[in-house]
């Protein structure tokens, strides 16, 4: 099979896969949120609720798509597209298995990092263009958020970078056979702790999830979306959840790294995925949202200079532990 | 601060005033002594903490303005009580006394159509901008038709 | 209800920076029913505020005189409707003054168990849609909020087996109660009582020991104790704001004084004491529930006859002010009679309408999200606010 088409091919499957896992995904944490709360979830649709995700696509593709009179039409509508695509876009340098991803970059982390962080265009055009105040003071927040937060995220994701000497991803994941990084003595766990909350934060989901913040700001800066470009927004941020699992698994839960044959190991990445994006999904449903003077502080004041001082650290480590420098 | 020793100040100080009952101590003041007597009541007697106000329409006798303070420590309380007279329907305004009036006010002026001077802002606060009439007036009839729909 | 004005009213200094105004209400997921704010902000701070009531308004003044004594108390469960028992209890108590009606020893027991059962249900609904105000829908706000509604829903079931229903109840008469308990109700009252007493227990730890709630509540819309008393905040309000206000204490009816019970007082001001008083009265609350059945004594359960027609009761000309200490404070009653079958007059104080006229004056300087939260503190009823 000659390369191109196999370059064609790739991104096809996985963009399909992806979107059936974001669906069903949704489905899974509803269930999750359910039993926290001592319901039941969603049961009617299908055999224990199997097809409300279906229920709710179609749903979403009936509805009306209403465009407010004074909205800013193009940016309005590009919004929602300009959010999915980079989402859609970070599962490009993930290896489901050795050898098995779309790209497996050299500097694959830094594209993922790179392009997770440029959601926050969509997310400002939607706030800007809904020409709505609560979306206008979303979108403000949002730009806050990102910006904070995204610095702890990438310091944090930087210290399996270390102590695995790679940027690619792949490399990263092979470095763990031995020991999974979320295992490694202090370093680890501090900097899985600080991938989870940094990541919570990054993807706006309580009790960060001030720019979507219903109590105050109704939906924040999705307000006057409906039918399906409320679904791609909506699609685009559980991709972007499910790719941060993705990547925690690969950089602290060592990837593919399971018992049984090697057809097994895509199975185990996308469990110790669903076992991340349990753990956000765990703090969301438990902890009320923080105020934005507050989140930021937490940021800059604390989860900044800590994570900064652990990705020092694990370089003294790392350069100490290398025989012969 | 009892009862009776609170009875003695209101005399002395007020003698236009007439006070009736324990629990609560109706004080009935003249308009002109309505804002000089909440202001001696809180500071004098302690009634720092302002219940309500509102207003009885007395229908031939005029509106009467009413309003309950209390002493939450001393549990002394007071129904203090001012007749506006027929036809008259202006009141001098507590809000600068008890903060807590300024709703109250409002709401009585939304009611009854008592103007409370000296309130800062006095607006219709339950019913709409637009509502023609008093609805706790007795003159107020519920079926009384107003164009173009009530 | 009031169209836009241009908020001149309580504003901070203006600092230069641009302004915008955001308008809040009557249809938000945290109004807690219909309240209209009209913000005006500078960034995501909050300096100036025009709150808007009346959304709700149904004439309960005027709908009094219309009524007779034996026909409004069901009526008053209306004005409150998440504590309708409190409610109804203010009106005939009024009634009960005026005509210098005795209730027997029972009726007043009756009545207490219900009050404070009311009381618990109606915290706990505040608790729930408090969370839900600071944690979204979405949140962690919806755990406890849920939580709390699956509690809410014993009480309500013990309130449907004594009335028949869970709502809006018309348990109270002028002169007694409607309903005697039914066999084994004491049985089932005790063991929710005991079970809720747990759960709360459970959410108290849940609360206080995670620190994003404390940092949403603590210092957050401060009362002081004049300001308090000055605006006439009632209940738990008050008493977070450290003055020792409880009716039930300082004025005490229907037996209250039979029992034993603090009256928790919280000098802090803030939201979070404010939370704390209402966690106290919860078990205060419990603890008199038992108490009264534990006492329960035997008789009659209303002075009056059956009611045979709806201008049945007539009390003499007179006026009288009935308070009693709801869920949210002080909810009275300011009745005058005229010797007929309907009042000639009655001035509803709500609670609610007291305690959410302290908004204006604390809310400038707050951010944003702070708003819904001091609001979700203040617990309004629009019910109540609006009549």
């Amino acid at each position: 099979m000659p390369g191109w088409v196999v370059s064609l091919i790739a991104p096809f499957i996985v963009l399909n896969a992806i979107l059936g896992i974001v669906t069903y995904v949704t489905l899974l944490e509803r269930k999750f949120a359910a039993r926290m709360q001592s319901r039941v979830g969603p049961y009617r649709v299908g055999p224990h609720g199997l097809l409300q995700p279906i229920a709710d696509a179609i749903k979403l593709m009936m509805k009306e798509d209403v465009v407010p009179d004074a909205a800013d039409r193009p940016v309005y509508n590009l919004a929602p597209i300009v959010f999915l695509i980079p989402c859609m876009l970070i599962f490009a340098t993930i290896p489901f298995a050795p050898g098995l991803g779309v790209a497996d970059l050299n500097i694959g982390i830094l594209f993922f990092l790179a392009v997770s962080a440029m959601e926050i265009v969509g997310l400002f055009m939607a706030g800007w263009g809904s020409n709505n105040k609560y979306a206008l003071l979303s979108a403000m927040r949002a730009v806050n958020q990102v910006i904070s937060y995204d610095l702890p995220f990438i310091f944090a994701a930087l210290v399996p970078v270390l102590l695995a000497g790679s940027l690619r991803l792949s490399d990263i994941a092979a470095a763990q056979a031995g020991l999974w990084f979320v295992f490694y003595p202090v370093i680890g766990q501090l900097a899985f702790v600080a991938f989870i909350v940094s990541t919570v934060a990054a993807e706006n989901r309580a009790p960060f999830d001030i720019l979507e913040a219903e109590s105050e700001l109704v939906a924040g800066f999705r307000v006057e979306y409906s039918g399906m470009k409320f679904a791609i927004i909506q699609l685009g941020e559980y991709a972007h959840v499910i790719g941060a699992s993705f990547l925690g698994a690969l950089l602290f839960f060592g990837a593919w790294a399971g018992p049984g044959p090697e057809w097994m190991g895509p199975i185990w990445f996308l469990l110790k995925a669903m076992v991340v994006f349990l753990l956000v999904t765990w703090v969301r449903w438990s902890f009320v949202r923080i105020r934005v003077d507050q989140m930021l502080a937490l940021s800059w004041k604390a989860l900044l200079p800590a994570t900064l001082v652990l990705l020092i650290g694990t370089a003294v480590v790392v350069v100490w532990r290398t025989p012969g420098v | 601060m009892t009862i009776a020793q609170a009875r003695t100040l209101i005399a002395e100080r007020f003698p236009g005033a007439q006070t009736a009952g324990d629990a609560p101590m109706v004080v009935t003041v003249p308009v002109d002594a309505w804002v000089p007597f909440a202001r001696f009541a809180k500071e004098t007697l302690g009634c720092r903490f302002f219940s309500f106000l509102s207003a009885v329409d007395w229908k031939e006798e005029g509106l009467e303005v009413v309003a309950k303070i209390d002493n939450v420590d001393e549990k002394l309380s007071l129904l203090l009580k001012t007749r506006l007279g027929p036809g008259v329907s202006a009141c001098p305004s507590l809000t600068g006394v008890y903060k807590g009036a300024d709703w109250m006010e409002r709401e009585c002026y939304d009611m009854f159509g008592i103007r409370f001077e000296g309130h800062p802002d006095l607006r219709r606060i339950l019913l709409g901008d637009d509502w023609e009439g008093h609805p706790l007036l007795k003159s107020y009839a519920v079926d009384t038709p107003h164009p173009p729909f009530r | 209800m009031s169209t836009v004005a241009p908020s001149t009213r309580v504003e901070l200094d203006y600092t230069g920076s641009e302004r915008l105004t955001m308008n809040m209400g009557p249809q938000h997921p945290s109004a807690h029913g219909v309240f209209r704010a009209i913000l005006t902000l500078e960034g995501e701070e909050v300096v100036g505020i025009d709150a808007m009531i009346g959304y709700l308004h149904r004439c309960h003044e005027k709908l009094a005189e219309t009524l007779t004594y034996a026909q409004y108390p069901s009526i008053a469960s209306k004005t409150d409707y998440v504590a309708a028992m409190t409610s109804e209890f203010a009106y005939v108590r009024a009634a009960e003054m005026i005509g210098k009606i005795e209730v027997p020893k029972r009726a007043q027991y009756l009545r207490v168990i219900a009050a404070e059962l009311q009381r618990v249900a109606s915290h706990l609904l505040w608790l729930g849609t408090w969370c839900l105000d600071m944690g979204g829908a979405l949140g962690g706000g919806a755990t406890v909020f849920l939580y709390c509604i699956r509690e809410r829903e014993f009480i309500l079931d013990l309130f449907e087996a004594l009335v028949g229903a869970r709502l809006l109840y018309g348990f109270y008469q002028v002169g007694g109660v409607r309903y005697d308990l039914p066999p084994g109700w004491t049985d089932t009252c005790r063991e929710t009582v005991d079970f809720i007493d747990r759960r709360i227990d459970e959410y108290q730890r849940m609360l206080e020991e995670n620190p994003f709630f404390l940092v949403r509540t603590q210092g957050v819309g401060v009362v002081s104790r004049e300001l308090a008393q000055e605006v006439g905040l009632s209940g738990p309000l008050v008493r977070g704001s450290g003055v020792n206000y409880d009716l039930r204490r300082t004025d005490p009816y229907s037996s209250y004084e039979d029992f034993d019970f603090r009256v928790p007082v919280e000098t802090g001001g803030d939201c979070f004491a404010r939370y704390r008083v209402r966690m106290v009265e919860f078990r205060e609350s419990l603890t008199i529930v038992r108490q009264a059945l534990e006492k329960l004594p035997e008789g009659p359960i209303s002075s009056r006859p059956g009611l045979k027609s709806v201008a049945q009761i007539r009390i003499p000309k007179g006026e009288a002010y009935a308070r009693v200490e709801g869920a949210r404070g002080e909810v009275g009653c300011y009745l005058i009679a005229d010797g007929g079958p309907k009042p000639y007059r009655m001035k509803w104080r709500g609670a609610s309408f007291s305690n959410l006229a302290i908004l204006p004056h604390i809310i400038p300087g707050h951010k944003v999200a702070d708003v819904v939260a001091i609001m979700g503190s203040v617990d309004p009823v629009f019910g109540e606010v609006d009549r």
